[in-house]
């Protein structure tokens, strides 16, 4: 799959702060990719340079192989966007933002189409009323029809789970895979939620303070060759015991809550748990701790 | 594309209810200056020519008629009506950075020049669409209450008498010229406009500048006198009245089709002219490099 983003040395500054570090990464057409980092890493500015909103102080982006200063008008009519909340126009109605902001993208839709649009993300029966009496999960759908009216490759979504409830949130997971896996688009989302990431994305970039900390594909961030694993057991003593006197001495890390945790190969866990048996230690559950998360956070805590 | 874009915002302008505030206030005070004259017209006119009174055998019945009363309207509420037009204008793009949808907009395959050419032409369609409902009522609503006559129009000391049938004319030029003036004050609320995210600041700030450019005028000392006032936009946004001033020959009688002063209403309509043009390269100039945070 050929890269269809690419981003290179991206660097903003707001007069003393540095939002943005010297950031580069690259999606492929037809993937998910999952952009993760607290609030305030510099996610949304990288999202608003990558749509023009906001002018880059240093760096270079290209989308659909084009440079985005330069072909700016060519590339935005293939980008559909939501950016953090979907603010609409709160006295026109559902059907008229979406017919607005396909004008905008310069495609003359249809009413059909406007209605076709707008019953895929579950409001036709709200078409005509004024978007200042839907709900936020109702704003963020339209707002997501408003991103995709224009049929556009490359669907970029700053925190699209951003204040919805668990229904709303498993909505918009369902959305971001149908858009992926049966219409084939390229999307990038942000959140600053590692575990909805996982769910959705195929490729990932951890930022911190404008900086990358980790890029890669999910699978290869979930399953690295080390897991962290926490030992539960009755008998905490002989079981601690037991570790400091063995060779996995080497291999504890400080306990958390009072729980005893190592950090050991994939291929150790078997042979260690056979151990832990022989020399009775009563194990109630050896669990991977998620390492993903773990390390997001080691990453990321301030 | 860019008809589209304006098509746009003239639909956006359209669907808000503060829109027709505007429309409705000039509505109200048309028809409230209607009634009093109706009621108490000649002693208002009898104010005007108080220091005429002894000179001329004054006509009051003639004198209050539509047209009067239209360019007595015209002078009561066009020093107002940049509070409207603010309104709209003003809120152009701050207002959409306020509800967080000039960030939709500037994100979509149009150019920032074109977005602000657009909410410009939005603008002053608003403009003209405000002074043609204006002189609907203004004018219309006058001839049909008081009827046509000649149009006397008072000048400090003097006296213009227009002939009815030289009047109407005049009229349009005074409504074109105000949409000139005001269009103007549109190009600067829109360019207070660009520079805020939020609607207040750029109406209050446009207003202020009306309000201390008019009191810089009505001040009259010599050094506003020979500095600011031939360069205010408020000196000329009443370039409109020039149309009621006519020549007159050696025995005092008024020429047809004629105006006192026309170079200076030339000069007014090129300075009004320039300062669009100035506010709309500000606008442009900044709205470009703008980073749009909201």
């Amino acid at each position: 799959m050929s890269d269809i983003l690419k981003v290179r040395n991206l660097t903003k500054d707001f007069k003393e702060l540095r939002a943005v570090d010297d950031l580069s990464f690259s999606v492929k057409e037809g993937e998910v990719y999952g952009f993760l980092g607290q609030n305030g890493a510099g996610k949304s500015t990288t999202i608003r340079m990558l749509l023009t909103l906001i002018a880059p102080t240093d760096g270079y982006i290209e989308i659909f192989g084009m440079p985005l200063h330069q072909k700016r008008k060519e590339i935005l009519r293939q980008v559909g966007a939501i950016i953090e909340k979907p603010d609409l126009y709160r006295y026109l109605t559902g059907f008229e933002n979406i017919r607005l902001f396909s004008r905008l993208s310069g495609v003359k839709t249809t009413d059909n189409q406007i209605r076709e649009e707008l019953a895929r993300v579950g409001l036709a029966d709200r078409a005509e009323s004024k978007v200042r009496t839907y709900s936020q999960g109702m704003k963020q759908r339209l707002g997501l029809a408003c991103a995709l009216v224009h049929n556009p490759k490359l669907i970029i979504l700053d925190e699209p789970t951003n204040g919805l409830d668990p229904q709303g949130i498993a909505d918009m997971r369902r959305m971001i895979i149908h858009l992926s896996k049966d219409l084939g688009k390229t999307l990038l989302v942000s959140s600053h939620l590692l575990s909805e990431m996982e769910m959705v994305a195929d490729s990932m970039l951890i930022i911190n303070k404008g900086r990358k900390v980790v890029e890669g594909k999910v699978q290869e961030l979930i399953n690295p060759v080390n897991s962290i694993v926490e030992l539960k057991t009755s008998d905490t003593a002989v079981a601690t015991s037991f570790l400091e006197n063995s060779s996995w001495k080497t291999c504890l890390l400080p306990s958390v809550n009072g729980t005893i945790r190592l950090d050991l190969k994939k291929t150790d866990i078997p042979e260690f748990n056979r151990q832990l048996v022989a020399h009775g230690v009563a194990v109630q559950s050896l669990r991977p701790v998620h390492s993903l998360e773990e390390f997001f956070l080691s990453q990321t805590r301030e | 594309m860019f008809l589209d874009i304006l098509r746009i915002e003239l639909f956006k302008v359209f669907k808000r209810p503060r829109t027709f505030i505007a429309f409705g206030a000039i509505a109200l005070i048309i028809l409230l200056v209607q009634f009093a004259l109706k009621v108490n017209g000649k002693d208002f006119i009898q104010l005007y020519t108080d220091s005429q009174a002894d000179t001329f055998d004054i006509p009051y019945d003639k004198i209050l008629n539509g047209y009067f009363v239209c360019v007595a309207v015209l002078h009561m509420i066009l020093i107002h009506v940049p509070l409207l037009i603010a309104l709209i204008a003003g809120d152009m793009i701050s207002g959409e950075a306020n509800l967080g949808t000039l960030r939709l907009l500037a994100g979509r395959p149009v150019t920032r020049t074109q977005l602000i050419l657009a909410k410009f032409g939005a603008s002053t369609v608003y403009v003209i669409l405000l002074l043609a409902w204006m002189s609907l009522f203004a004018l219309l609503g006058s001839i049909l209450l008081f009827g046509k006559e000649d149009l006397v129009v008072f000048k400090e000391n003097d006296l213009h008498i227009i002939k009815n049938s030289d009047v109407l004319w005049r009229f349009f030029a005074a409504f074109i010229f105000a949409a000139l003036a005001l269009t103007a004050i549109a190009a600067m609320a829109l360019m207070f406009s660009t520079f805020a995210d939020n609607s207040l600041g750029p109406i209050v700030a446009t207003v202020c500048v009306v309000i201390v450019f008019t009191i810089v005028q009505q001040l009259k000392v010599p050094v506003f006198e020979e500095t600011v006032n031939p360069w205010s936009f408020t000196t000329h946004m009443l370039g409109w009245k020039g149309f009621f001033y006519v020549e007159k020959t050696a025995e005092g009688a008024t020429i047809n089709g004629s105006v006192e002063n026309a170079g200076a209403l030339v000069r007014s309509g090129l300075v009004l002219a320039g300062y669009i043009i100035l506010f709309l390269l500000i606008s442009i100039v900044y709205f470009r490099k703008k980073d749009i945070l909201s």
